[in-house]
């Protein structure tokens, strides 16, 4: 019943004194190198936290997100679906940043940076100038990091477009070229008027085209549960990166804070 | 004196099995973690709750509740560990051709059958086999199979924008998620049956993964008790005469 082409296992003969030395030396090793992974989880375990995790563990997250940057690009596109598959009534989840009520002087603001780095008097908008530019819809299936998702149907504009017309996120204060990428700001910050939540994002996945400032869900003004009366719409990202009601925007070269990144979860995110 | 020993598991493959023990278990528990924030897979029949994944006192007893950064943590690390290790195993049994000790042949499944029946106690012998019986042919290499299934499903659901193609050929974010939990379950109980088998095949067989070989009985020197089983006397398959075991345990190499 042999099969013909599984070889039989090589055989030696040794002195019982040979193998005994063996099986201990075997042992040995065996207990030793048990020893690292007990080593490896305590190590871990007992470093200090990085922002709400364990520093090791944060490190390689950083470095997980480096190897992310090398596939990613513009033209990975999240799968987007017909009108009709989307959702009725659209799932809430959290409420931070949401708890005051939306000031009645509202205007979105941008801080901008002269080209020395000097501070120069903020951009506020309206929702009109928003408006104002081409409207996207983007129907696709939004992604929770709890690990549910769901087709929702949002419209608004790109952010993309929107940093063109304004010509915000560069050093040099002109229009974003793709020219020229290292004019841009390495980061996009975000934060509720009240800043009770706050989102950074790194600014390859901010310029992506289906990046979005959102003002409409299934057609109708957002409410201010899922964040009227602009949010932000990163579909490439879990929905925590996904900052409701924005009152501030700014640009950086570094991290700006991230509310959940503080709690332990990782910064980048990205899908 | 002089004994005669079974070259069984090359150390490479010894690394690679007792590497893939603690990473597993990260894995599973820091799965586990993150599994907990959305945990809506049950069995049913109709109406009727099978199994639920998981219990409230599951989650409790293991201290598993709001972990989820953490867990994910800990996965989307040791995913790597994970993922090399796998790579390694599987190029180096393709490259040394211990392959041909794992991968089922057209034998194996009515093999299994056989060996299956003997576990059980409906048969008195089991076919003869050189390393691994077909049972355990098509469970090792099925757990192979797994964990290419958890790599790709796990990535299907990882970066489902970057791989999109992937996660479509996973069956979708959804789908993908479910397999990739479904494997997960499939771990712990080819555990539980190895254990089981482990403890029931006796220490030469354990002890063969840490020293890499298997000594053989003095009795029968030139009778590798790995190639021709057969606990009891009498007829049998074996092209070879069998000479009854002076030893009364049955060596049973079965599901290990």
């Amino acid at each position: 019943m042999k099969t013909t082409n599984e070889p039989d296992l090589p055989e030696s003969d040794l002195p019982e004194s040979v193998i005994r030395r063996r099986t201990l030396k075997a042992f040995g090793w065996f207990a030793l190198a048990s020893v690292v992974p007990v080593g490896v989880y305590s190590w871990i375990q007992n470093s200090p936290n990085l922002a709400g995790i364990r520093k090791p563990l944060r490190k390689m997250l950083d470095v997980n997100e480096d190897i992310a940057s090398t596939y990613f690009s513009n033209n990975h596109l999240v799968r987007t679906y017909p009108v009709e598959a989307a959702a009725r009534v659209p799932r809430v989840n959290g409420f931070d940043g949401l708890r005051t009520p939306l000031p009645d002087d509202w205007k979105l603001q941008i801080d901008r940076q002269g080209s020395d780095g000097e501070p120069q008097e903020p951009l506020l908008l309206t929702m009109d100038d928003v408006k104002a530019l081409p409207r996207q819809e983007l129907v696709y299936d939004f992604k929770c990091v709890e690990g549910w998702s769901q087709i929702q149907h949002w419209s608004g504009v790109r952010f993309s477009d929107f940093m063109e017309r304004y010509q915000l996120g560069t050093r040099s204060g002109k229009a974003p070229s793709p020219d020229n990428t290292d004019d841009l700001y390495k980061f996009v910050g975000m934060e509720t008027p009240d800043k009770g939540y706050y989102v950074g994002i790194d600014m390859e996945s901010a310029m992506h085209p289906q990046t979005l400032l959102a003002y409409e869900l299934n057609g109708e003004p957002i409410n201010n549960q899922h964040g009227a009366p602009v949010r932000l719409l990163i579909p490439h990202k879990y929905g925590v990166k996904n900052l409701k009601r924005i009152g501030r925007i700014f640009f950086s070269d570094t991290r700006p804070r991230d509310f959940w990144a503080e709690r332990g979860y990782d910064y980048y995110l990205g899908l | 004196m002089k004994r005669r020993i079974v070259h069984k598991h090359p150390l490479a493959i010894r690394w690679f099995h007792w590497i893939n023990f603690p990473v597993l278990g990260i894995m599973i528990w820091s799965g586990l973690l993150i599994y907990w924030a959305y945990d809506p897979y049950k069995i049913q029949l109709g109406d009727w709750t099978l199994v639920s994944f998981f219990p409230d006192g599951f989650y409790k007893a293991l201290k598993l509740s709001r972990r989820l950064a953490e867990g994910m943590a800990w996965h989307f690390v040791f995913m790597w560990i994970f993922l090399l290790n796998g790579l390694l195993y599987v190029g180096y049994t393709f490259i040394s051709g211990e392959w041909r000790h794992l991968v089922p042949n057209r034998n194996s499944f009515r093999e299994a059958v056989h060996v299956t029946l003997y576990d059980l106690g409906l048969r008195k012998d089991q076919p003869p086999f050189i390393k691994y019986n077909g049972a355990q042919k098509i469970a090792y290499f099925s757990i192979m199979l797994m964990g290419v299934g958890s790599i790709l499903t796990g990535y299907a659901i990882y970066k489902p924008t970057q791989f999109y193609w992937l996660t479509a050929l996973m069956g979708g974010y959804k789908t993908a998620r479910l397999i990739h939990f479904a494997l997960t379950v499939g771990y712990v109980l080819f555990f539980v049956i190895h254990i089981g088998q482990v403890i029931r095949a006796g220490w030469q067989n354990f002890q063969s993964m840490v020293t890499g070989f298997e000594v053989l009985k003095p009795s029968e020197p030139d009778r590798p008790a790995l190639t021709d089983v057969t606990p009891e006397p009498g007829p049998s398959d074996d092209p070879e005469p069998t000479e009854p075991r002076p030893d009364s345990t049955p060596f049973q190499p079965a599901l290990s």
